[in-house]
């Protein structure tokens, strides 16, 4: 394992601890469910277990007798608010309360509110309903879906992309493979529950709950309470994982938040396990068929990418991944499409790296097929196809270290001492497996805003409505506040979380850092200018210094000639006891609009596939080694080595610990998670930890992130690019890829298991 | 969760009063009214899931009886207190020396922090953890008599497939169980009828058409403790776990074995299987292929066919026919090259 505080080496900050690492092993760090509420109440949510059919009764008479019950919110008692929106902030159309319809499994169909959990939950448990029950279509192959074109049904996927003629160049190519790849169902799981605490002050409605999106939230549940936006406040000072599980609201919190004003006091709703699999989004099923057409020397002509995807019947989520697959390698030709396939489900939602996690496999493993069809090194394989411009728009990468990224990885994993040949590896009764793969992010950015407050006693408090989920971006906000304004980390407060603060985007999309790193040095710089001015002004106790030549360090002003002066006596002198600044954020191309959808909780995303100038993307690459017990065929990875790029790296500390978790995530992509649906009822089978699987710590050995140094200016004024889902990027592919050397079995469907090794 | 009486007996015979008083003949130990719980990492989960629904709880971690948390090793066997922890069993130096298999099988099941907690009876009675039986919206027959299986035409790659019925086809996830079932224990119980000894591999039965019986055991009857009789050649015995994930996960398949070896050759062998089947699974056909055998490659293959010869695989289960098979050829020939 390589050392959690990793030295940093050019472009990248110090590794600070996280400034609530303390708060967070001690158990003080307050989480939404978990701050304190007066005469609360308790809401347990009663839900379906038919996938598609009608409510034609419920019988309520059992759960009503339940000593403690206060109140049962039901169909008919949400008639007065709105339907809830898919997008943006609005996790599904589905108004659960609303209609008798059901339309997936797990749909909620109440919501028991008593003087205590125990007793919500054994009334909730206790409401039956009566369905006409219809056939549901549970996925992929069921009779009844529908398939359209996910082209155009998500701003976020506006086209397939497309350049050249595939189709002759692929007719013509030397060497071909054409094969298909399928990812499972997969939830967040959060070890943090999903949870709704809902209150009212007069007309003032506070909601604490887990959320990426405060700001989002807040002018969604004013929406569809038909309340004034600045009514609803939305506080969730930590996140206990996330993963864009919390990215958008789900209905239950309005239904909460009806609770609490009937009742007149405030009502905790926390879902069990079980019910977040149907209550909230998950990681769509998809389904891949890829062509690769390339010379014998190894350049790629012609590639071509189908996808498939699971979604709901009322709202077109695309996963979409092609925009980054169809850059990934200089092509000559490329050919794209992704159809969504409508079931009785749930609505699917944004999950780590929601695009590129199941296209990237795909389009990795079928790269390691190629490779092996062309006898080629999969590394070499790579370089080869390295562009110089991506191949849709022929823009050039702001920033490209993909091939130091291998370079690093093969040195520090060893890959020279791998014998290629198939099963040649062996330590005893355990073949040895090793592979590699590409991993890709979008590097995006959005408007921001953020406020910042210096004092003569050199205090710091830095507001943004940004989310602590984890990512440590409550740690880099402090580092650039520090780092800007001259005065040690601890003399630095930060806080996030919250409506009231200035508005912050989504925290997804790994734009955070960057974003609220660029917000915060705006308002910092904001303050330099002024303490500046302050200073050379006449009377200042730096009069006549230049004042662009001033640095502030250690809680002093200093000229370039030597001269310098404590911030406190600069404070004196202009007369005033604070300098507070409120720095609103735009990206370079950002509309005219871009700050205004802020405040109304919209994040605009630049960078990525969208901007002009260039297209802007992260880069790693990842070694695995696999072990396969030659009778019982069980799967195990010994090591990984990953090497990333990602600009400029703000703490390399929270930096090493995003790709760390998402690496082990990634070999849990591969080897272990998967929500299992029976295909019947099209319902979910293994709703709880002990039959979906996750890596545990015996599963994860040696680990090692190396941070490969890069500079990009073009990106954002941070020079950030986010990294927080880069990691389990690819991941996949390279298990699948040393699976393969160590069985000579190309496995396709995800995950790879035992079932697929014994036969 | 429902409310429920909650009560601390403090002795073996106030507890058997105790639940004496609030089951009757008929009642099944998982079905009764008044439930003992020990651990409680099982029953307790139960019990939220609304699987379970005692009114009456009896905890028997007050029992002041000595013996119900003592190991005792003698040249005459081991006997475990019904209320040591799994974590104590596994960690006890002489069963480690003596009974590998056992200590093993502990060593490899649940976590830490579970094995620090579930007692060694509750352990072995431990229900299965088959996903439909979990979840009150299936239709499980041993849930609720009568209703269906789910299972059986469904999502059904944890299923057993050995000592099925038409009405179940749950596995018993326990790994503990196939060591005991593997080394001939008993065990020893106390109800309102008197004490008696039952030989482990009679504890649990089989689905057949009444999958909601498991066990032996009257309603008001409890473990008091496990006796293993003494197997000087144990000592060359082995826990193989075959599973997903490296740890914290249920065997898809696991092979208790302990092998008596004459220079190469076998004089006798103790064969169980788990993850595989209904019940806690002796594999004697398997140990009567091997008797008097060159254990190779080929004799424990020609075994692991002979254990296998009635199994009944199932759509998403089918793998673990070949799965078991070969975890047993690894768990015999791993064993064999034992240093003991």
């Amino acid at each position: 394992m390589d050392p959690a505080a990793p030295k940093p080496k050019e472009n990248m900050g110090e590794p600070l601890p996280r400034v609530d690492a303390r708060l967070k092993v001690t158990g003080q760090a307050a989480y939404p469910a978990d701050l304190p509420t007066a005469n609360l109440a308790y809401g347990a949510l009663a839900t379906s277990s038919i996938a598609k059919g009608r409510v034609t009764k419920l019988h309520l008479d059992d759960a009503r007798s339940v000593p403690g019950l206060l109140d049962i919110v039901t169909y008919g008692d949400m008639d007065k608010v709105e339907k809830p929106k898919f997008g943006n902030a609005g996790a599904t159309s589905i108004g659960p309360l609303h209609d008798r319809t059901i339309f997936h499994d797990g749909q909620i169909i109440a919501l028991a509110v008593a003087e205590t959990f125990e007793a919500a939950e054994e009334a909730a448990q206790l409401i039956r309903a009566d369905y006409e029950e219809e056939k549901p279509s549970a996925s992929f192959d069921s009779p009844g879906t529908k398939t359209i074109p996910a082209a155009g049904k998500s701003p976020l996927f506006k086209e397939d992309v497309k350049a050249g003629d595939f189709d002759a160049a692929y007719a013509a190519a030397a060497v071909r493979i054409d094969a298909r790849y399928s990812t499972p169902t997969q939830h967040h799981n959060p070890i943090e529950l999903f949870s709704t605490t809902a209150f009212w002050q007069g007309d003032q409605l506070i909601v604490h709950e887990p959320s990426q999106n405060v700001t989002g939230w807040k002018a969604e549940l004013a929406r569809e309470l038909k309340i004034d936006p600045p009514n609803v406040r939305i506080v969730s000072p930590f996140i206990g994982g996330a993963f864009g599980s919390k990215g958008p609201m789900t209905p239950r919190t309005a239904i909460v938040a009806v609770a609490a004003k009937r009742l007149g006091r405030p009502v905790r709703c926390v879902t069990s396990r079980m019910q977040a699999f149907g209550t909230q989004t998950y990681r769509a099923e998809t389904r891949h068929r890829i062509r690769i057409g390339a010379g014998k020397d190894g350049r790629i002509t012609a590639f071509a990418h189908e996808g498939w995807e699971v979604t709901s019947r009322p709202d077109p989520y695309v996963v979409g991944g092609t925009s980054a697959t169809g850059r990934m390698y200089d092509y000559g030709s490329v050919l794209t499409h992704v159809s969504l396939v409508q079931a009785d489900r749930n609505t699917p939602g944004y999950m780590r790296s929601p695009p590129e996690t199941p296209y990237v496999y795909a389009l990795e493993n079928a790269m390691d097929e190629m490779a092996v069809a062309l006898g080629m090194d999969p590394v070499e394989f790579r370089r080869i196809n390295e562009p110089k411009a991506e191949p849709i728009g022929k823009k050039p990468f702001s920033s490209r270290s993909l091939i130091q990224c291998y370079e690093q990885a093969a040195n520090a994993f060893g890959w020279a001492k791998r014998d290629p040949k198939v099963g040649a590896m062996r330590d005893g009764d355990w073949l040895i497996g090793m592979g590699c793969a590409t991993a890709i992010y979008p590097t995006a950015v959005a408007p921001c805003a953020a406020r910042v407050r210096l004092t003569s006693d050199g205090d710091v408090r830095v507001q943004c409505g940004s989310h602590e989920i984890g990512t440590g971006v409550r740690t880099v906000a402090a580092q650039m506040a520090s780092e800007r304004l001259g005065v040690p980390i601890d003399k630095v407060t930060v806080e996030m979380g919250d409506s009231s603060l200035p508005p912050a985007p989504v925290s997804g999309g790994s734009i955070s850092t960057a974003s609220v790193c660029s917000a915060v040095l705006k308002a910092c710089d904001a303050i330099r200018a002024k303490l500046s001015a302050g200073a050379t002004a006449e009377g200042g106790p730096l009069a006549g210094s230049h004042n662009e030549e001033l640095d502030l360090d250690g809680g002093k002003i200093a000229a370039r000639g030597g001269a310098s002066a404590k911030i406190e006596d600069v404070f004196k002198a202009m007369q005033i006891g604070a300098i507070e600044e409120y720095a609103e954020f735009a990206p370079k191309g950002a509309t005219p609009e871009a700050v205004k959808k802020l405040y109304a909780g919209q994040s605009e995303f630049h960078g990525g596939d969208q901007d002009e100038d260039s297209v802007k993307y992260a880069f790693g690459a990842e070694f695995v080694e696999v072990r396969i017990n030659s009778y019982t065929r069980e799967i195990r990875v010994p090591r990984i080595v990953g090497a990333f790029a990602a600009g400029r790296i703000m703490n390399t500390r929270t930096a090493r610990s995003q790709l760390m978790g998402g690496m082990i995530w990634g070999i849990g992509q591969a080897l272990h998670e998967a929500t299992e649906v029976d295909r019947r009822y099209a319902r979910y089978v293994n709703r709880d930890l002990q039959d979906y699987l996750v890596p545990v710590n015996a599963d994860t050995r040696d680990l090692q992130v190396i941070l490969v140094p890069e500079v990009d200016h073009a990106v954002n004024p941070a020079g950030v690019k986010g990294l927080g889902e880069l990691g389990n990027v690819g991941t996949a592919a390279a298990v699948a890829s040393a699976v393969y050397h160590a069985t000579g079995k190309r496995i396709r469907d995800l995950p790879i298991r035992i079932d697929q090794l014994i036969a | 969760m429902r409310p429920f009486i909650y009560e601390r007996p403090t002795d073996v015979s106030a507890a058997v009063a105790i639940a004496s008083r609030f089951t009757t003949e008929d009642d099944h130990p998982t079905r009764a009214n008044a439930q003992f719980i020990a651990g409680g990492t099982n029953l307790a989960d139960y019990m939220k899931l609304g699987v379970a629904a005692p009114n009456r709880l009896l905890d028997l971690n007050r029992l002041e009886e000595p013996a119900l948390r003592q190991i005792r090793v003698t040249d005459d066997g081991v006997r475990f207190g019904a209320l040591v922890r799994m974590g104590e069993a596994a960690d006890h130096g002489e069963v480690k020396r003596r009974y590998p298999v056992i200590a093993d099988s502990l060593r490899l099941a649940a976590s830490g922090q579970i094995r620090n907690m579930a007692s060694l009876a509750g352990n072995m009675l431990q229900r299965t953890r088959c996903e439909y039986f979990r979840e009150p919206s299936w239709a499980c027959n041993k849930r609720v008599p009568g209703s269906g299986c789910a299972a059986m035409e469904g999502f059904n790659r944890q299923h057993a497939v050995l000592g099925a019925s038409d009405a179940c086809i749950a596995t018993y996830h326990g790994d503990f169980a196939q060591a005991l079932i593997a080394l001939d224990a008993v065990i020893r119980a106390e109800g309102s009828r008197g004490a008696r000894e039952i030989p482990f591999a009679r504890l649990h039965r089989l689905p057949r058409d009444t999958p909601h019986i498991e066990t032996d055991l009257a309603a008001d009857e409890i473990i008091t403790a496990i006796e293993v009789p003494a197997l000087p050649w144990a000592r060359r015995s082995r826990y193989l776990k075959i599973r997903d994930r490296e740890s914290y996960a249920f065997a898809l398949a696991s092979a208790a074995v302990a092998l008596d070896l004459d220079g190469d050759s076998v004089r006798e062998a103790r064969i169980a299987l788990g993850g595989l089947a209904t019940v806690p699974w002796r594999a004697g056909e398997a140990e009567a292929a091997l008797q008097g055998k060159k254990l190779d490659e080929a004799s424990a293959g020609a075994a692991a066919d002979a254990a296998f010869a009635g199994a009944e695989p199932r759509q998403h289960n089918a793998f673990k026919v070949e799965l078991g098979k070969r975890t047993l050829v690894r768990a015999l020939l791993e064993t064999r090259d034992m240093k003991v």
